[in-house]
């Protein structure tokens, strides 16, 4: 055949690849039809219930929502300050116990631990396993520790936060770990040929570089530990409480237990705030979330 | 020759600080393994309490649950609510799992990068969103409109609702890690596929699915962990304080996660036998998710795939 | 290193915050005033107030109540049971124990009486154990013998039918209070005879508001609570009447329950405030409030008020506690 000729049948067929056969175009758009079918139900599935409780609680949004306390004469007239500010308190606690513990154990599990040995090992094992505990066993845990037993502080704002540390530390130790470890090895070297110590270098040079990643994994463990609600109904949090917590020994609620009492009232009003208040988590969860991908974009390091 | 060497170094203030911050950092290490014994010892000091004064033999093969009843109705067999908690798990996958990794397959292999990028993210918000949320959509609306709705019997506490939601609240999950592990194929295996002659869909489903499978498998033992120790959404809608051996989803059934939130609540005395029933149950559940966890490092690790 | 900004912005927002929330203390007062509640300078303190369900909602609108003449007294109420009320009181970790029964005299006062608890027994409102079915459940009456028969240990009873042939034969879905409910012994003692003795196979709950969504939600539905709880879901529900036999049925109401004549299932409700937690002023101050307004407090809470007979020997009853006896 003459070029020309070559050419002429290469422009004759339509591609290179052989034509799919009817079967497995009919197999292909069968696919293709369970893929959407699947992608329209989940989210249908999932936008029902934001929606629902989208337009069951915004007509209780307001700002007296906000600032009362929850009331059983006039329900019309409660509110969720305790169970907000018990929220944020607890985060605050969890925060400060957190943040320390979980970046140092990470640090030292990738920066000083010797994996050959049976001790560093068992430590990683066990962290792994721990964050795949279910959040009532951590609540069993404060119950039977924090709540009663040596420590027994009785159900009040520390034992929550310390069992909700407990809870979501496994966690940021794990993002820690992974935020530290993607910072080169070529750093560290080049610190420590330089003269620094180990530990100059983790803080002027690991640490600053693996911030951005690490700050991000706290605050989404945060942002799961505040909406938990199995824990604090094993220890004990109050239901409907009309006063804040005044110290870290006072009773307090949260507002995912504030909303589970609610949601249980056969009173269609309470039920109805039940929504506003899980309005007001998610508000709450969004504005954490956002933090965390804004830290994410503005400080992550390429490296 | 006139200068001494030593070849041992002498300990300076810098290494001694390094020495003690190093001290100081495998001391907070050691408290999660801290955590974990506390966590066992707690479990197994009320176990072995319990024990005493219930056989084991009774607590393990015993087919009926009423530990809060008067002493001569009182029954501590496990099994209902172990079977409870697998049967409302196998409905919340039977949910999960075709829908979550279809979700994946098509965010990774046939989604274009704008819709990929808009979704994903709001996939992992999902996978965030607090469990009592579902459970006041379940109890509020999905019960009583859609469930009744559709004309199916079923008690106001029913297994049906609670497996369905317990399936969208895992949803998020699966699709999101398999999805993770199915982006995570190199692009020069497609491309050998496709420069083969293969579909699309062979593609994805042969190729990719395959490659992917440890974090697939990873990604279902996740939700499956999630769904077993899923506590608000089983209260409030599979309520039954009464364990059941059915098979009938329109009846009402409990978890062991359920039972134990729901009998705190009613704050039973320290040292009563009713007391010891909640760690009991609590450290079968911690020994069912251990097990878990273990057979998924297992699978991961025996499916892995080293690409180059 | 600019990355060390990040943490600093971080922990600074914190401390904000945290200084906010701790400053963000406001209180709204509900509306309506009160008589006879004096309003001592400052009374202050930490009220804690804990057991039966039935009595929750009493206890909580009289601490709401009090608190818009008495703003600075922190009471917290829970509902962990009328016997789990009582395990604390005799603990000394409340100071005011709600319960739907009398005090056991066999196993929670010996209790109390060694751990040198003194107290003062004072009925505070009456209640009815209603009997109650889902709407599209039509009984308009049940003897004493046929709830025996329904509710005992070892009933095999699937539907009404099954006790009186005239009676629907939908398949029932039982439900009722837990055994730490003072409701549940008290039902079980007057209709089974014996406290703690039941069937097994209903779905119990501490929590009666969860008993009234599942009786009114399965077509099936029969359950036994509290009338409180009945009046306030008055359209979902169907009330049964009680009788000791055929011809005489009563519904509860509450003329009935508190002149007696709804019977066996009308009770007495209580609260046990220590003497040592009397001695305290704030205390003292909130129970006197109770009695003086007790009324009131029932109807805020659908609860049903005592009679004037009732109320002068609560009052006593107050008065010897405060002093000690």
């Amino acid at each position: 055949m003459t070029g020309a000729q070559i050419a002429a049948s290469a422009r004759a067929q339509r591609s290179v690849l052989p034509e799919a056969s009817g079967r497995d175009r009919f197999y292909s758009t069968l696919f293709r039809l369970a893929m959407y079918g699947a992608l329209g139900l989940a989210f249908l599935g999932l936008g029902a219930i934001l929606y629902d409780v989208a337009v069951s609680g915004a007509p209780r949004l307001s700002v007296d929502f906000l600032t009362k306390f929850p009331s059983r004469i006039i329900p019309a007239n409660s509110g969720v300050q305790s169970a907000l500010l018990g929220t944020l308190y607890l985060m605050l606690i969890c925060a400060v116990l957190v943040v320390p513990l979980g970046i140092a154990t990470a640090i030292y599990l990738e920066e000083y631990a010797d994996r050959d040995r049976w001790y560093n090992r068992l430590v990683e094992v066990n962290i792994q396993n721990l964050a795949a505990v279910p959040s009532v066993v951590y609540g069993i845990l404060g119950l039977a520790f924090v709540v009663r037993g040596p420590i027994g502080l009785g159900n009040v704002l520390l034992a929550g936060g310390i069992t909700l540390s407990l809870l979501v530390l496994p966690v940021v130790i794990i993002v820690a770990r992974e935020a530290i470890r993607a910072v080169p090895p070529s750093i560290r070297e080049g610190s420590l040929a330089l003269g620094a110590t180990q530990w100059q270098t983790i803080w002027k040079q690991v640490l600053p570089g693996s911030i951005a990643g690490i700050a991000t994994g706290i605050i989404l463990a945060l942002s799961r530990a505040i909406g938990e609600t199995a824990p604090l109904l094993v220890i004990g949090a109050a239901a409907s409480p009309r006063f804040n917590p005044d110290g870290l020994l006072a009773d307090f609620t949260a507002l995912p237990i504030q909303i589970f009492v609610w949601t249980q009232d056969p009173n269609r009003e309470f039920v109805e705030l039940a929504a506003a208040a899980i309005l007001v988590l998610m508000i709450v969860l969004l504005l954490m979330n956002s933090v965390a991908i804004v830290l994410r974009n503005r400080y992550e390091q390429k490296w | 020759m006139g200068v001494r060497t030593s070849l041992v170094r002498t300990p300076t203030a810098r290494s001694r600080g390094e020495a003690a911050i190093r001290a100081a950092l495998f001391l907070a290490a050691i408290l999660s393994v801290v955590t974990t014994i506390l966590i066992v010892f707690s479990l197994v000091r009320e176990t072995i309490s319990f024990f005493g004064d219930v056989p084991i033999a009774d607590y393990l093969f015993g087919t009926k649950w009423t530990p809060l009843l008067a002493a001569d109705q009182q029954s501590f067999g496990v099994i209902p609510i172990v079977y409870g908690t697998l049967y409302l798990t196998g409905i919340g996958l039977l949910v999960a799992v075709p829908l979550g990794l279809l979700c994946a397959i098509y965010l990774a292999e046939y989604a274009r990068p704008r819709v990929r990028r808009v979704i994903k993210p709001i996939l992992e918000t999902l996978a965030g969103v607090p469990t009592i949320v579902f459970a006041y959509f379940a109890l509020t609306f999905f019960t009583p409109e859609v469930v009744r709705g559709l004309g199916i019997q079923v008690n106001q506490f029913n297994a049906l609702s609670a497996g369905i939601i317990l399936g969208l609240l895992v949803l998020p999950t699966i699709a999101s890690v398999a999805e993770d592990a199915m982006s995570a194929v190199p692009e020069s295996l497609r491309e050998g596929a496709f420069g083969l002659g293969a579909s699309k869909l062979q593609v994805s489903l042969r190729i990719v699915f395959p490659a992917a499978l440890s974090g697939i498998v990873a990604a279902l033992i996740l939700g499956a962990s999630r769904a077993v120790g899923e506590t608000v959404v089983i209260i409030l809608i599979a309520g039954g304080q009464t364990a059941n051996l059915g098979i009938d989803p329109r009846e009402s059934y409990q978890s062991m996660a359920a039972f134990i939130a729901a009998t705190s609540r009613g704050d039973i005395p320290t040292g009563s036998i009713k007391y010891e029933t909640i760690f009991v149950v609590g450290f079968t559940l911690f020994a069912i998710t251990l097990l878990l966890n273990a057979m998924s490092i297992r699978l991961v690790r025996r499916y892995r795939q080293v690409y180059e | 290193m600019r990355n060390h900004h990040v943490l600093t912005a971080l922990l600074t927002t914190g401390a904000l915050a945290f200084g906010v929330a701790a400053c963000g203390d406001d209180e709204e007062p509900t509306s309506g005033g009160s008589s006879g509640a004096k309003t001592v300078e400052g009374l202050k303190g930490n009220i804690a107030i804990d057991g039966s369900s039935t009595v929750f909602p009493f206890a909580q609108a009289a601490a709401e109540l009090f608190n818009e003449e008495n703003p600075d007294v922190k009471i917290s109420v829970g509902q962990s049971g009328t016997g789990g009320g009582f395990e604390k009181f005799c603990a000394g970790e409340t100071d005011i124990s709600d319960a739907s029964r009398p005090i056991k005299d066999d196993e929670e006062a010996p209790i109390c009486e060694k751990a040198g608890i003194k107290y003062g027994e004072l009925q505070v409102a009456n209640d009815g154990i209603s009997i109650v079915t889902n709407k599209e459940l039509t009984v308009d009456c049940l003897t004493t013998d046929q709830l025996k028969e329904l509710w005992n240990k070892g009933s095999k009873v699937k539907s009404l039918k099954d006790i009186d042939p005239s009676l629907p034969d939908t398949e029932l879905s039982l439900y009722g209070p837990g055994t730490d409910s003072g409701t549940f012994d008290f039902f079980t003692d007057e209709i089974n005879g014996e406290e703690g003795v039941t069937r097994e196979d209903y779905q119990a709950s501490e929590d009666d508001n969860q008993l009234v969504t599942g009786v009114s939600g399965d077509p099936g539905g029969l359950g036994y609570f509290g009338f409180s709880y009945y009046e306030q879901n008055q359209d979902k529900l169907n009330l049964v009447g009680v009788g000791e036999d055929e011809g005489n049925c009563i519904k509860p109401s509450s003329e009935t329950i508190q002149d007696g004549s709804y019977k066996p299932l009308s009770r007495p409700i209580f609260m046990y405030p220590s003497s040592k937690a009397l001695a305290r002023p704030e205390v003292k101050a909130f129970m006197d409030f109770v009695i003086a307004n007790e009324p009131k407090i029932a109807e805020a809470a659908n609860i049903i008020p005592m009679t004037e007979e009732q109320l002068s020997e609560a009052k006593s009853a107050l008065q010897q506690a405060e002093s000690g006896a």
